[in-house]
């Protein structure tokens, strides 16, 4: 794990109880670590242990950069390892790096209030790591660090094998795409194989629109060699001679470490004429996206390397028989590509011992929403749900009641409290109407209304939705006007028949994967929450108590005190107050800013 | 059998093609009628409009016959409950967004949405929701773009990137609010357009429109009158609108042999002349400072006096012919043959050779 040791740390002698013989520390510099402070964390640990006296080389050596370990929560996370001992210390800023220093690295004794808590551990022990492994342990801009820890051995090994092997070695695997829909790789690889034409492309999807879901990008940033290892090992299976990577360059951090990356294993001979002397050219270009949701679709995300508008086409015919520039291609998913190394280094076996008998081998997921540990976890396929979302998540946010989560991104579907001991896998959720997706996974507790999120799911992939065929960009608009109405107090009876027959309308109309999958949440919402549209539509009342329009805020005149506070804030003028008389909201006037209800010092608006 | 040739059945119907065919042609070529509405045969597959959705057996969602290849004993349905269903609701949507004032649009009775919506007794009022407002496009000396009127099948966009390859127009914007028009919404310039009004031809709503013909008339009360554009040598064909003996405008022969209903600026917008009050009508032969009109006989009879002058005076060799290219082959041939035979010399050349 450890790259560079740092051994025999001459340092000052008092006021030392245990002499430093070895001192990583580790920091982390995802993009939410960077966004915490994590750079300026990173910077002060160099210069206060230059200052300190241990020696600038040393100090230059023993801090150390790493991705995103996934518990984003509790950025800055700094490991410090110190004679082989491990405290991690959340929340970290610049200001208790001092004192970390002093009490810590040359006291010995680690600053208890700033570790990090069970939760921490939880949260990491009860996945089962495979592609994480390395992200969060490893040095991303390093290649040596990438091969001290058992890097290029995929590469090395399939480059020696003949191109066919290693087609069957991860067809053996069970190796589903890890992008949505979850079509094996292998077979995706064979067909890409076996079609006419030359040259042939790979392509990896990078683009991840999904909001909320950030696996991609910390499996990028973390350790973007995965991905190269990757994309070399499929293209030598099925016979290509060039790679894209696809990537949103909304992730500046992701973009800058790849072509680092790219650049250093050019150098190292990884990439470019004759691998490893095998006598194989390829090499990665990057394309960086320019915000679509709708280029993760792989036709589109073809149509937008071609310099075209990000449209996508009809399949069939499908990419690997003509995808870029007419020409058989592949496009995989970052985590497909990242988990082939690992297939071929460790053998197809070792990977369908993983996971159920369809899903094979382990997911990564961003846990969102309403849930305690926000982050990225990775876990076995076929885990069910509650250990999840209890286990490694613990459980709603305030201890609130479970209601149900989104799986797959916003054209997943909801899956309720009842199912929750549903495993994760790719025909378990497809059975219930959701899907895996990209692995998005939204935790909803009982102050979400499943109206209010379906229409925000809607607003998103109506927004979202490239214009190109009738039911996407007119269906899931009117989808979305018809649930906002319904959000606003203005449904009507027949408006849940007329949202079903027109989502399924759009569902088996629609061109690509975005249209045919946004009306999901919609119907899966319906499926199990119908009694919450119904309470919007007959009673006007949201049971969550979240849609705005069916809020009604009442003076209690037994509790007010005449004060006059919400008559003077009012916007509106729909309060009606005298002197020593308890104030009046007009319901006719009231706009339900909820201007009153805050500024009340007795709480006497409800 | 040879290998590029499959069996395919449509409606229960054995049928026999070539590999690469799409199902709509197919189709078409036996006779099964699926409706399309972004499909021109000009311009390749696009599958937008979905109009022309099938069932495939095998296969749970609804296939575009335009786009989707054949396969080998593919089993296509192409009338059911469904897609029945689903074609009356894409008609429903499109008009959703659509103005319903067919009463004053420049294309009532030969749109493709008004058939449609006449065909699957729709008119989309059951959505509500937004519509566009958008401002019609005047800045155009040729084109009237009025955007309202967009059902964004994208055959413009095609015709312009594919066929004219101006590339003056795409998509803008996005979800709801894509809508083709020029980059940042600028107006159509000579430096951003040709004019050919090639778009117009293939708009299939009123959305574009011919700016000279527009109140002039629509389709049913024009005489259509095939002819051969006059411009050059190429020799599209075109219909001339004709209305009270006017010509009111020039319309797309989409079985034209030579451009197959493809024009250029100057055929279909070039036809002010035929009624200019400033149109020579007969030949003029100077007298003095003066042209004096003339019959033909008379202005003929009078180069054929000055050219064998000319030649008497001066040799064979002194006159010799020089043709436009906007003859055509067999014109230019005939005025070579013509110099050759009668004025015995070599002196032909053509305007194009320049």
């Amino acid at each position: 794990m450890v790259t560079r040791k740092v051994n025999e740390l001459a340092a000052r002698k008092p006021p030392q109880k245990q002499a430093i013989k070895e001192l990583i520390i580790k920091v982390c510099v995802g993009t939410g670590g960077l966004a915490a402070g994590s750079q300026e964390v990173l910077n002060k640990f160099r210069k206060q242990l230059k200052a300190q006296g241990i020696k600038a080389d040393i100090a230059e050596k023993c801090t150390k950069k790493t991705g995103c370990r996934g518990f984003c929560a509790k950025d800055v996370l700094v490991d410090v390892i110190r004679n082989k001992k491990k405290s991690t210390y959340q929340f970290i800023t610049p200001d208790k790096v001092n004192t970390i220093i002093e009490d810590h690295i040359i006291g010995g004794e680690p600053v208890e209030e700033w570790l990090v808590g069970p939760d921490y551990e939880a949260f990491h022990s009860k996945g089962t790591k495979v592609l994480l492994k390395q992200c969060g342990e490893i040095d991303p801009e390093d290649i040596e660090a990438y091969i001290e820890t058992g890097g290029y051995k995929g590469t090395q090994k399939a480059l020696k094998m003949k191109p066919k092997a290693v087609l069957e070695e991860i067809k053996k695997s069970g190796l589903r795409g890890r992008g949505g829909a979850g079509f094996p790789t292998g077979d995706k690889w064979e067909l890409c194989s076996n079609a006419e034409g030359s040259p042939k492309y790979i392509i990896c999807n990078a683009d991840e629109g999904d909001p909320g879901a950030f696996m991609d990008r910390s499996i990028i940033e973390g350790n973007p060699h995965s991905i190269i290892e990757g994309l070399i090992i499929g293209a030598y299976a099925f016979g290509a001679s060039m790679g894209y990577v696809y990537i949103r360059a909304e992730y500046p951090v992701a973009v800058t470490r790849l072509r680092l990356a790219i650049k250093e294993a050019k150098k190292k001979g990884y990439l470019g004429k004759n691998i490893c002397k095998s006598k194989f050219d390829f090499d990665i270009r990057i394309k960086e996206g320019a915000g679509a949701f709708v280029c993760g679709e792989e036709t589109a995300l073809i149509a937008s390397i071609e310099g075209g508008r990000g449209m996508p086409r009809s399949k069939p015919p499908f990419p690997v028989y003509q995808g870029l520039w007419g020409k058989p291609t592949v496009v995989n998913n970052v985590e497909t590509l990242a988990t082939v190394p690992l297939i071929i280094a460790k053998g197809s076996k070792w990977f369908s011992s993983i996971g159920t008998k369809h899903s094979k081998g382990t997911k990564v997921f961003a846990l969102t929403g309403k849930i305690k540990n926000t982050g990225l976890i990775e876990v076995p396929m076929g885990m069910n749900l509650k250990e999840i979302i209890y286990d490694i998540g613990g459980g709603c946010a305030n201890n609130r009641k479970f209601k149900a989560v989104q799986t797959g991104g916003p054209s997943g579907g909801c899956i309720p409290a009842s199912l929750i001991d549903m495993p994760v896998d790719y025909e378990s959720l497809k059975s219930i109407g959701s899907m895996m997706g990209s692995g998005g996974m939204v935790v909803m507790d009982d102050t979400t209304c499943m109206v209010d999120m379906a229409r925000f799911f809607m607003e998103f992939t109506q927004s979202e939705s490239c214009g190109k065929c009738l039911p996407c960009r007119v269906g899931n608009k009117r989808l979305y006007e018809r649930l906002k109405d319904i959000t606003e107090g203005k449904g009507v009876e027949g408006d849940i028949d007329f949202l079903l027959s027109l989502a399924e309308d759009i569902k088996i109309s629609s061109l690509c994967g975005l249209g045919q999958t946004a009306p999901n949440p919609v119907i899966s919402t319906i499926k199990y929450f119908r009694d919450e549209y119904e309470a919007h539509i007959r009673e006007h009342r949201c049971p969550a108590g979240v849609c705005e329009a069916f809020r009604k805020y009442v003076v209690k005149t037994d509790v007010c005190k005449m004060c006059g506070k919400c008559f003077r804030e009012c916007p509106a003028d729909a309060i009606l107050w005298a002197r020593k008389k308890p104030a009046f909201i007009d319901r006719e006037k009231c706009i339900k800013c909820g201007n009153c209800y805050e500024v009340c010092p007795f709480h006497a608006i409800l | 059998m040879s290998k590029d040739k499959m069996k395919i059945k449509i409606d229960g119907k054995n049928i026999t093609c070539s590999k690469g065919d799409t199902i709509l042609k197919v189709a078409n070529r036996v006779g099964i009628k699926i409706p399309t509405l972004c499909h021109d045969y000009r311009l390749e597959p696009y599958g937008s409009c979905r109009f022309c959705s099938i069932e495939v057996k095998g296969i749970h969602r609804l296939l575009p016959a335009c786009t989707t290849p054949i396969e080998d004993k593919m089993e296509v349905t192409t009338e059911s409950d469904t897609i029945f269903r689903v074609r009356k609701r894409l008609a429903s949507l499109m008009l959703s967004n659509h103005p319903k004032d067919c009463m004053r649009c420049e294309a009532d009775g030969e749109c493709r949405l008004q058939d449609l919506a006449y065909d699957y007794d729709v008119d989309g009022r059951e959505y509500g929701g937004e519509v566009w407002d958008l401002p019609i496009r005047q800045a155009n000396p040729f084109i009237t773009y009025e955007p309202n009127k967009c059902i964004v099948c994208g055959r413009c966009v095609r015709i312009c990137n594919e066929v004219v390859m101006a590339g003056t127009i795409d998509f803008t914007g996005r979800g709801f609010h894509t809508v083709p028009d020029t980059a940042f919404r600028t107006a159509r310039t000579l430096s951003n357009c040709n004019f050919c009004g090639q778009c117009v031809s293939t708009c299939p709503t009123g959305a574009l429109t011919d700016k000279k013909g527009r109140g002039k008339g629509r389709a049913r009360d024009f005489k259509k009158v095939r002819t051969t554009c006059g411009y050059c040598g190429t020799g599209c064909s075109l219909f001339l609108n004709v209305k009270d003996n006017k010509v009111v405008k020039v319309t797309s022969d989409f079985d034209g042999p030579v451009n197959k209903g493809s024009l250029c600026i100057k055929g279909r917008y070039g036809y002010d002349f035929i009624h200019s009050p400033d149109r020579i009508t007969t030949p003029l032969i100077r007298k003095g400072k003066k042209f004096v009109e003339a019959s033909w006989d008379e202005a003929l009879g009078l180069i054929a006096k000055k050219l064998k002058a000319i030649q008497a005076k001066h040799g064979p060799d002194s006159v010799g012919a020089f043709s436009s290219s906007r003859c055509t082959n067999e014109e230019n041939f005939l005025l070579a043959k013509f110099v050759r035979t009668v004025y015995q010399n070599n002196n032909v050349d053509n305007c194009a050779r320049v």
